[in-house]
């Protein structure tokens, strides 16, 4: 078997003195986490183990000795053999470097029959038995310390069980045993070590007092949610709100939707407990850290927004382009009114549905010239709310869009509920040629012997229906492609919102300026191979793929769910049922 | 330390070098041909006489400058994103096996492979495009079912060397590979 020695970069130049690490089981290797040096008490070296053990949880124990002799310094080859009677183990690592040499040499002394003979003899024979190799990993302890290996282990990780592969058992041990470097090279302890420290005991004052002061900011926040909460319950619980339509609209509209989004969003960021698990603390840094970016965006449009006035030139904008869109509108249903196309249409039925929407502009011309007193109050006061973020910016434009838009969709329904009538109507008329039914109790469709007289007043309602399809038909055309582009434009609304909801910023960030934080695997150097002297890698972390980011750490939004495939739209749209920029209600629940 | 030339699927000369480390380490650097000069000539030549060509039926200076622009681009991606310079495999004794190629631009994609998922290293046959050609693959093992093969690496994708290349970094492997276990 090979040993494999995971070695810290930091110890390589460490004074004499003992390894401190852990034994993986399992896999013949060992993790040296650091190096206490010459002169220890080794009964307060065995203390402070036991201490580091119960703080950190990992079976701390003594490997072995590490020695970099001095230039005029005598080898303690005697002395280190004795150290390993002091710190009995199975194995007692003798790890030395030469001043000079880039190589470490190491001996594996067993002391499996410690009883029986004197461990020094035992040594030299099983050398000469079979030599055992050892490879020397060199890892830099702070990155290792830091990284996340992936894939994390899907539900909840149990800390007390160990996982399976040599490189998490690794990653875990490096990571859990952080109360070990606290020790710092100024302290005045009885021991004096070796190993990664922090250099920045300065810079985390302010972090230290940003941490003080957002446990009162996480209250103030959950009591606003809380309040919040039970403004909306209970507009719920009374009579009024709770009133059918009320609460259709509210969970049509975009900006709500948007606003209990949020709300869930606060809720998870303002809660007091701190982040169980890797995953759990980068969502609530991912959605904290696209709310901060929004609401910047947010900020910025705003102060465009109400710096020259902008808004009552918008609203005066508004007005003549509702118009100038109603205007086009009469203009299409004049054309379709005579021979769209060159089309010769059913005059009378053409002529009826042309003024019936006529009327229809009509009316709503006249309700956008009632409204526009106000709308430039309503944009100034819903412009408002803009500082809350550019994502409400953009879904109370959808709001607007879909309200100034709703003589379209209103034109729309009525085409898609015609022509939806006709195909139905024709298809069980097309049945009753073939002789059949539609058996509503089987659900299926029965062969029928039909009378004369129906067959008859069938074939007549066939015949009217065939020939009346083609007029409707081309409204529901033209009138299904006006609304598509208004689906089309509220779609794109809606998807740069959720791409702003969901985008995993922070997972991004951390990707870009800290790579080894989101470790992928890892990678191995072949550092220098020396006659005579162990092999030596370097180990070196390996960062997660930017798409993988994206997959593992975005937000799930409503839109992640699948949505209708294209084959199913078109579907719909052929046989005239209703297409909605929203989802339903049954499938947009949870 | 040594140097051969082998040869690829399609005849075009590859060189195999083998650097053993220590008994137990060894790495298996497969490098392909460079970018000739010659064909990256006549891609640019024919993309500029093409455009050349339009540009004298439409007037346009911007279809001239457009294919400057072209042949840059496509330079640059494919010598970021295609061609790959040369792919390592390093085996180390009861480790793991780390694969990586790294492209002409310097680009490197690595994975290492855990010693405690691999089953083994064979040479399988494929069929590719209208023959029948020879890879090495890692054969991944589940760690639920330590007998199935949960999945395959292939190795050495890009630069598809013949059989007798790797009958030779399969017997070495083998050695590796049958002492650490």
């Amino acid at each position: 078997m090979v040993l494999k020695i995971f070695f810290p970069q930091c110890c390589n130049r460490a004074e004499s003195g003992l390894l401190v690490g852990r034994w993986i089981s399992g896999h013949d290797s060992a993790v040296v986490l650091a190096v206490i040096h010459y002169p220890f008490i080794p009964g307060q070296v065995k203390q402070y183990i036991q201490q580091m053990q119960a703080q950190s949880g990992v079976e701390l124990t003594v490997l072995g000795s590490w020695s970099l002799p001095k230039e005029g310094q005598e080898s303690m080859e005697s002395f280190l053999r004795d150290l390993s009677t002091i710190f009995p183990q199975q194995r007692w690592l003798q790890v030395s470097r030469q001043m000079g040499k880039m190589g470490f040499i190491c001996e594996v002394v067993n002391r499996n029959q410690t009883a029986l003979a004197p461990p020094i003899l035992l040594t030299k024979k099983q050398n000469e038995e079979e030599e055992e190799k050892v490879i020397f990993v060199h890892y830099e302890q702070r990155k290792v310390m830091l990284s996340q290996l992936h894939p994390t282990e899907s539900g909840d990780p149990d800390p007390n069980t160990e996982p399976s592969s040599e490189l998490k058992q690794v990653f875990q041990t490096v990571a859990r045993s952080q109360p070990l470097f606290f020790l710092d090279r100024y302290d005045d302890g009885p021991l004096k070590s070796t190993h990664w420290q922090s250099e920045g005991r300065e810079a985390s004052i302010i972090v230290e007092l940003l941490k003080q002061a957002s446990v009162p900011l996480c209250m103030l926040i959950s009591w606003l949610l809380a309040l919040w909460t039970w403004i909306s319950v209970s507009s719920v619980s009374c009579r009024i709100f709770s009133l059918y339509p009320l609460r259709f609209l509210s969970s049509k509209l975009s900006t709500c939707v948007q606003i209990s989004y949020r709300t869930e969003h606060m809720r998870t960021l303002s809660s007091p407990k701190p982040a169980a698990g890797h995953k759990q603390f980068m969502r609530k840094g991912n959605i904290l850290v696209s709310f901060l970016v929004d609401v910047g965006l947010g900020i910025l449009l705003m102060s465009w927004l109400y710096r020259d006035d902008h808004i009552a030139t918008l609203a005066n904008m508004l007005m003549p382009a509702a118009d100038h869109v109603a205007k086009e509108l009469e203009e299409l249903l004049q054309w379709l009114m005579g021979a769209p196309a060159g089309l010769k249409m059913n005059r009378a039925l053409d002529q009826v549905l042309g003024r019936f929407f006529l009327y229809h502009i009509h009316l709503w011309i006249s309700y956008i010239h009632l409204m526009s007193p106000f709308i430039e109050g309503i944009l100034w006061y819903g412009g408002l709310s803009v500082c809350l973020g550019l994502t409400f910016a953009l879904s109370l434009l959808s709001d607007m869009v879909a309200l100034l838009t709703f003589h379209i969709y209103c034109f729309y329904v009525y085409g898609a509920r015609l022509y939806c009538l006709k195909i139905y109507g024709l298809s069980s008329l097309w049945r009753l040629f073939r002789g059949k039914k539609w058996n509503v109790l089987r659900q299926r469709v029965d062969s029928c012997s039909y009378d004369v007289d129906q067959l008859f007043i069938g074939t007549l309602l066939f015949t009217i229906l065939l020939f009346l399809l083609p007029t409707t038909a081309l409204y529901y055309l033209v009138f299904t492609l006006l609304r598509l582009v208004v689906v089309l434009f509220q779609g794109i609304l809606h998807l740069s919102v959720d791409f702003i909801n969901s985008f995993p910023l922070f997972a991004m960030g951390l990707r870009i300026f800290r790579p080894y934080r989101l470790a992928e695997g890892v990678k191995f150097q072949v550092l220098c191979d020396e006659p005579g002297t162990a092999l030596h890698l370097l180990m070196e972390i390996n960062p997660l793929k930017c798409s993988t980011v994206v997959q593992t750490y975005r937000t799930p939004t409503y839109s992640c769910y699948p949505r209708d495939s294209w084959a199913a739209l078109v579907k719909k749209l052929f046989v005239g049922e209703l297409i909605y920029p929203w989802r339903h209600k049954s499938t947009k629940a949870d | 330390m040594e140097d051969e030339a082998f040869t690829d699927i399609s005849g075009k000369p590859i060189s195999l070098d083998c650097q053993s480390h220590s008994s137990f380490c060894r790495e298996f650097i497969i490098s392909s041909p460079k970018v000739s000069m010659g064909k990256v000539m006549v891609y640019t030549c024919s993309v500029w006489l093409l455009a050349y060509a339009v540009f004298f039926f439409t007037q346009n200076t911007a279809v001239l400058s457009g294919a400057i622009l072209v042949t840059l681009v496509g330079m640059m991606l494919h010598i970021h994103f295609v061609k790959v310079d040369h792919e390592s495999l390093l085996v180390i004794g009861s480790l793991g096996i780390q694969v990586s190629s790294s492209y002409a631009s310097g680009r490197e994609i690595t994975t290492f492979i855990e010693m405690s998922k691999i089953k083994d290293i064979v040479i399988n046959e494929a069929i590719y495009m209208h023959q029948i050609i020879y890879y090495l693959c890692v054969l991944l093992k589940d760690p639920s079912e330590p007998d199935a093969v949960s999945s395959v690496v292939p190795l050495f994708q890009s630069s598809k060397p013949r059989l007798n290349c790797l009958v030779k970094v399969y017997k070495s492997c083998q050695e590796i590979l049958s002492k650490c276990q």
